[in-house]
C-alpha cells in the first residue's frame, strides 16, 4: 500500500458503499465492522454510524477506516481490486462517530497494476527472506533459462542461419564448421545477456526498473535472489571463455580471418554495457547491436564455413541487423523510466514517444526496402522477396506502439509481435536463399 | 489442517465458503489497527490467509501481537442470499517453515475461489517471490454475527471453544 494524501483518499473513499470501521477492543483484540459513511473531504472527515452501544471504540481513540472494493470473475477470480485506508481519532456523534482522518493510504491497481506493485515490494520481500535464513527458489531448468534470457537466440539463429545459407549458394557448406560456428555465436550471446544483466546490477538501472516484462528489465534473477554475482559472473566468464575457445579453433582450422570477426564481435558484445564506453549508456546499443547480431555473426558463419571472406553476408544481413536493432530499441520503452534513474541515456530515454515511434516506422521501413533494394541489385536472389511477407506485422508493431506506448504490459503483445517480425523476416529470408540453393 | 468436527457455526463457514475477499484487521507496533483485504480460506475449524513475502508487513504484525480479527462484510465479495456479515476474532500464528511450497497445501482451498490462480502458478518463474508465501493461520475465539448483515444492530455473539 502506498501513502496517499487525506484529500485525495477521502476523495476515493467516496466511491465505496460502506467503510469497515477497525479498533482495538478492551479485551486487547482488534473488532472491525461494516459501517455507513458520510465523508468531508474540507472537514478531513468522517462520519459514520449508526453503530450499536456495544461496538463502539472509546472516546478519542484511534480507529481506522478501510474501504475495499473487487469485481468478481466468475471462473476466474476477481479484478478491480483497490482499497483505502484512513486513521483517525473517532469521537462520539449521536449514533454513530466522526473520525478526523489524520493520515491514509491504499492502493489501486487501475494507477498501480499488480505486477509494478509487486516489483516495488521486491526489496522488501528479499529482505524477509534474508530474516527466514530462507532463498526463493525455481527450478535448475528454470534458472537457467531466465538467466541466460534463452528465449533471445532468435536473435542469433538468424544471422547464423543467414550466413550458413550463404555459403551454401556459394558450394562452400560445411555442416561441421557451421555447427561450431552456431555454438560460439549461442555462447557469446547468451554471456552478453549475462553481463548485460551483471552490469545494469551493478549501475542500478535494473533495480530502478518496476515494470520490467518479459521481453525488457533483464532477467531479474539478480534483483530476486534466484542467482548470486558469483554464480553470474562464473556463468558469464565460462560462456565468453566456450565461445573465446571455439572461435580461436575455428580460427586456426579456417582462416585467421576469423580471429578478427570473432574479436569484433566479442568487443562489440562487452562495450555494449561495460564500462568506461557502455554504448548503450549513449543512445549507441542500436547500431552495436544491428552489427553484432546482423554482418559479424552472419560473416562469421560464413568465414567459418567456407574458410573465406565475403561481402555477400555483410549486404545480406542487413535487413535482420536493422530488425535486431529494432527489437532492443521497442523492448526499451517499458524500461525508460528506470533506464533514466540509473543514468542509462538510450535513444529512447533521449527521444520524444513521437520521434520514436517515427524512428520505429523509419527503421522498418528502410529494412523492407533494403530487402527489395537488394534482389534488385542482384545481390540477394530473387526468393528472399518472401521476406516482405511479414509487412503485416510491422503495420501491427507500429499502431501497438502508438496505442500503449506508455503502458508496459499493454505494450507486451507489441514487443512480441516485434520479435517475431525479426525472427520470421529472418527465417522467410533464409528460406527464399534455400529455394535458390535447390531450385 | 485439522481435522476437527467443524467449530465455526455453519452459517460462518458457509460465507468463508464463498467469500472472495476478507478484511484483516492486525496491530501494529504502535499499538493501532490496520486492516488487509485478502482471500480468507478456512476447513471450518481455522481460518487461513496467505501472504507472499512481497507484502509481509502484516507478517511482522502479526508475529508481534497474535491477535487479529477477520470481516466478511461485502456483498459484492462475498455473495450469498440472503446476505449476512460476521466478524472473526482470533489468534493468528504465521507458518512459513517452508515459504516455497507450504502454503500449496491450501491450494485446493484458493483454487476454488481463484482459479486463475493455477494460470499463474504455472509462470511461477516469472514472479517468483509472489509465490514464496506465509500462512496465516486463524484459531478463531469469538465471532459476531449478524443474521441480516445490518451491523447498526446486535450481533449474535458465538464464543467458541478452543481448537486443540
Amino acid at each position: 500500500m502506498a501513502v496517499l494524501e487525506v484529500a485525495d483518499a477521502l476523495t476515493r473513499a467516496r466511491s465505496y458503499p460502506h467503510a469497515v470501521l477497525a479498533y482495538v477492543g478492551p479485551d486487547g483484540y482488534p473488532v472491525n465492522i461494516a459501517v455507513d459513511f458520510t465523508e468531508s473531504v474540507d472537514a478531513a472527515e468522517v462520519e459514520i454510524g449508526p453503530l450499536g452501544h456495544d461496538l463502539r471504540p472509546a472516546e478519542g481513540q484511534e480507529v481506522e477506516l478501510t474501504f475495499s472494493h473487487i469485481r468478481p470473475q466468475p471462473g476466474v477470480g476477481y479484478d478491480e481490486r483497490r482499497y483505502v485506508n484512513l486513521w483517525g481519532r473517532a469521537t462520539p456523534r449521536g449514533e454513530g462517530l466522526r473520525v478526523e482522518v489524520r493520515r491514509a493510504s491504499g492502493w489501486d491497481e487501475a494507477d498501480t497494476p499488480f505486477f509494478e506493485y509487486a516489483e516495488r515490494s521486491v526489496p522488501a520481500g528479499r529482505g524477509y527472506l534474508d530474516e527466514l535464513g530462507a532463498r526463493p527458489r525455481l527450478s535448475r531448468l528454470w534458472t537457467v533459462f531466465l538467466a541466460t534470457r534463452l528465449p533471445f537466440l532468435t536473435a542469433t539463429l538468424v544471422p547464423v542461419g543467414l550466413g550458413g545459407v550463404i555459403a551454401a549458394r556459394d558450394g562452400a557448406f560445411h555442416a561441421l564448421w557451421f555447427v561450431l560456428a552456431l555454438v560460439a555465436a549461442v555462447a557469446v550471446h547468451l554471456g552478453l545477456n549475462m553481463a548485460n544483466d551483471l552490469f545494469d546490477d551493478a549501475n542500478g538501472a535494473d533495480a530502478a526498473n518496476v515494470t520490467p516484462t518479459p521481453f525488457s528489465g533483464g532477467s531479474r534473477v539478480l534483483q530476486y535472489g534466484l542467482v548470486s554475482r558469483r554464480t553470474m559472473v562464473t556463468g558469464c566468464v565460462a560462456l565468453y571463455a566456450l565461445s573465446m575457445g571455439m572461435g580461436v579453433y575455428l580460427a586456426v582450422e579456417r582462416g585467421w580471418g576469423l580471429l578478427a570477426i570473432g574479436a569484433v564481435g566479442i568487443v562489440l558484445s562487452l562495450v555494449y554495457s561495460a564500462p568506461p564506453l557502455r554504448l548503450v549508456h549513449r543512445g549507441l546499443g542500436e547500431p552495436v547491436t544491428a552489427l553484432g547480431f546482423g554482418p559479424v555473426m552472419a560473416v562469421g558463419t560464413y568465414f567459418a564455413s567456407a574458410g573465406r571472406w565475403s561481402w555477400q553476408p555483410v549486404l545480406a544481413s542487413l535487413p535482420v541487423a536493422l530488425l535486431i536493432a529494432l527489437v532492443l530499441y521497442v523492448n526499451q520503452i517499458p524500461d525508460r523510466a528506470g533506464d533514466a534513474a540509473a543514468g542509462k541515456r538510450t535513444l529512447i530515454v533521449r527521444l520524444s514517444p513521437a520521434q520514436v515511434q517515427a524512428g520505429y516506422a523509419t527503421g522498418v521501413g528502410a529494412a523492407f526496402v533494403c530487402i527489395l533494394v537488394e534482389v534488385v541489385a542482384g545481390v540477394t536472389p530473387a526468393w528472399t522477396l518472401l521476406a516482405l511477407a511479414t509487412l503485416p506485422l510491422a503495420w501491427r508493431v507500429w499502431r501497438g506502439l502508438r496505442a500503449h506506448y506508455g503502458e508496459p504490459y499493454a505494450l507486451m503483445p507489441t514487443m512480441q509481435s516485434n520479435i517475431l517480425l525479426h525472427l520470421l523476416t529472418g527465417l522467410l529470408f533464409v528460406i527464399g536463399y534455400v529455394i535458390a540453393v535447390v531450385s | 489442517m485439522s481435522d476437527n468436527p467443524p467449530l465455526l457455526p455453519a452459517p460462518v463457514i458457509a460465507l468463508l465458503d464463498v467469500a472472495l475477499v476478507g478484511e484483516l484487521t492486525v496491530i501494529d507496533q504502535a499499538g493501532r489497527p490496520i486492516t488487509y483485504p485478502l482471500i480468507p480460506l478456512s476447513d471450518g475449524n481455522l481460518v487461513y490467509l496467505t501472504s507472499s513475502v512481497l507484502f509481509s508487513r502484516k507478517l511482522r504484525h502479526i508475529k508481534a501481537n497474535p491477535k487479529v480479527c477477520l470481516s466478511l462484510t461485502d456483498p459484492v465479495a462475498v455473495p450469498v442470499k440472503p446476505f449476512h456479515r460476521a466478524t472473526i476474532q482470533g489468534d493468528a500464528r504465521v507458518v512459513e517453515d517452508d515459504v516455497h511450497e507450504g502454503w500449496e497445501q491450501l491450494l485446493p482451498l484458493w483454487r476454488a475461489k481463484e482459479p486463475a490462480i493455477d494460470f499463474f502458478l504455472k509462470k511461477r518463474f516469472g514472479i517468483p517471490l509472489f509465490f514464496e508465501r506465509s500462512v496465516i493461520e486463524i484459531t478463531p475465539h469469538r465471532v459476531l454475527w449478524w443474521e441480516d448483515g445490518r451491523t447498526s444492530g446486535p450481533a449474535r455473539v458465538y464464543e467458541l471453544a478452543g481448537v486443540s
